[in-house]
């Protein structure tokens, strides 16, 4: 009997596609997102939009906040840690969390160096804007990749960007001769067995979620769409203003994605999304997708 | 023989990779008219409350269950075993309700307690089959009407019960194709539910 094998641990990401993962910082908010159908909670003391609007060093959540969360249901529950910040993971994997996120929107504990994955039976989810950093996050041994998108701002245009831009580099890998592949592994930056294996597959390794700025369910249906598995909801639920109407819906879009009239069916009275930043008004250093080695 | 993978969420495409495998036709079944020509429905692996909100709310519970009164086999994995048992102990989450299991959900604890092994599986004859158990249930109990197929330390891991088959582990995720074949061989059987 094996545990902690990196097939259990993709296991996990893989049983989660077509769901809806959910930022909940309240065992109250917990119960509202599984009520409405979460294939998995994370746990977090703020969502995205507080830490962007509250500043100061975003770390990983006070163990008994994710306690309290994980008591109060019975899907798989998710924790944050920073970038890098080896110890927060085992802290989480102690605590018997079911997925670890190594994430950006926390303020990173390393700037040049991620966790080393690959030693932990706990799976771990990373953000990726491209092909390259994918790669580079499953070879440290993450079993599930996310777009960064832009967290806490509600808008899905870097989310866009980001899947667009990581399918359309495993097409191109798809179409590379095979001589070719150690070079194109040297530009992106990444393992070359992992580039053999995507060109082989024509897709990741693993399973590719939307994050960072969907607010609506029709975000999340237009990520699916785009070729995502699933999809994460950060701050888009707990700030819109009816919480379990709109969580509710965006697990209904995301299941049945590709059928604009039961999008047009869920999508109504839901009461309005969050208010949210548009990106590209924001300044440089208020973007954190670019955090990440 | 057609086949569908109830396509509301989870491991949907391995189970349609592992069925064309076999050489059988599939289809994604998301809606009741999916349903219509189906000699058996496969519940992928999943998140077993989701799922079942969703059954409920798309209007497929009482479809499926009418489908299975006229001969439709149902193979569950995980997700599936526990949506097809009776009794779910301390949940009252919605379900098909149709095999004599009790199950215990989250049987084995959280993730890092999940596991790969090989499992005796006698019907499928000497060799073990490897079985992958990620967050798994199991059952503690069958009635009458269950015949149990393997068990892991006294728990239940693999049932059947006419044209009904529960797996707590996920055979969707490795490349051997006997327990698909079990399903697919029950189908062709006479025997009603």
């Amino acid at each position: 009997m094996e545990k902690g094998t990196f097939t259990v641990k993709k296991g996990l990401a893989e049983m989660l596609k077509g769901g809806v993962i959910m930022d909940v910082t309240t065992p109250e908010q917990a119960k509202i997102a599984e009520d409405a159908g979460a294939v998995a909670v994370m746990a977090l003391e703020r969502v995205p939009a507080d830490i962007r609007k509250e500043g100061g060093v975003a770390r990983m959540s006070d163990p008994e906040v994710i306690i309290r969360i994980k008591e109060a249901v019975t899907i798989p529950v998710m924790a944050k840690a920073r970038i890098g910040h080896f110890v927060e993971a085992q802290i989480l994997q102690a605590l018997g969390i079911d997925f670890v996120d190594e994430s950006e929107v926390l303020t990173p504990a390393d700037d040049r160096y991620h966790i080393n994955k690959n030693e932990f039976t706990v799976p771990f989810v990373c953000g990726a804007r491209n092909l390259g950093e994918a790669l580079r996050r499953i070879g440290e041994g993450a079993a599930m990749i996310r777009t960064k998108g832009e967290a806490g701002t509600g808008d899905v245009v870097e989310a866009v960007k980001h899947i667009r831009t990581v399918m359309d580099e495993i097409r191109r890998v798809q179409n590379t001769p095979d001589e070719e592949l150690m070079t194109v592994a040297k530009e992106l930056g990444a393992p070359y067995e992992l580039v053999v294996e995507v060109k082989r597959l024509g897709r990741l390794p693993v399973v590719n979620f939307a994050a960072g700025g969907i607010a609506t369910p029709a975000d999340a249906a237009l990520m699916m769409q785009l070729g995502c598995d699933g999809i994460f909801v950060g701050s888009g639920i707990f700030k819109s203003d009816n919480p379990a109407a709109r969580a509710k819906a965006i697990v209904e879009a995301t299941a049945h994605y590709n059928d604009a009239k039961i999008l047009a069916e869920v999508s109504r009275g839901i009461g309005g999304a969050m208010r949210g930043i548009n990106v590209s008004g924001m300044h440089e250093e208020d973007r954190i997708a670019g955090r990440g080695w | 023989m057609k086949i569908g993978v109830l396509g509301l969420q989870g491991a949907v495409r391995e189970h349609l990779w592992a069925l064309e495998k076999c050489g059988v036709e599939t289809i994604v079944a998301k809606k009741s008219e999916d349903l219509a020509d189906l000699a058996g429905l496969v519940i992928p692996g999943g998140e077993s409350t989701t799922v079942g909100k969703l059954l409920v709310r798309f209007g497929l519970l009482e479809p499926i269950k009418e489908r299975v009164r006229q001969g439709m086999g149902i193979f569950g994995t995980c997700t599936g075993m526990i949506l097809l048992a009776k009794e779910i102990r301390g949940s009252d989450q919605p379900r098909l309700g149709l095999m004599d299991l009790t199950i215990e959900r989250n049987a084995f604890g959280p993730q890092v307690e999940s596991f790969e092994m090989e499992l005796p599986v006698p019907v499928l004859g000497e060799e073990p089959y490897h079985a992958i158990f990620i967050r798994a249930p199991y059952a503690v109990a069958a009635g009458p009407g269950a015949e149990v197929l393997a068990e892991l330390n006294g728990k239940i891991v693999l049932a059947r019960q006419g044209k009904l088959l529960g797996a707590a582990f996920h055979p969707e995720l490795t490349d051997d194709l006997r327990i698909h074949k079990l399903f697919l061989s029950m189908l062709a059987e006479k025997t009603g539910v």
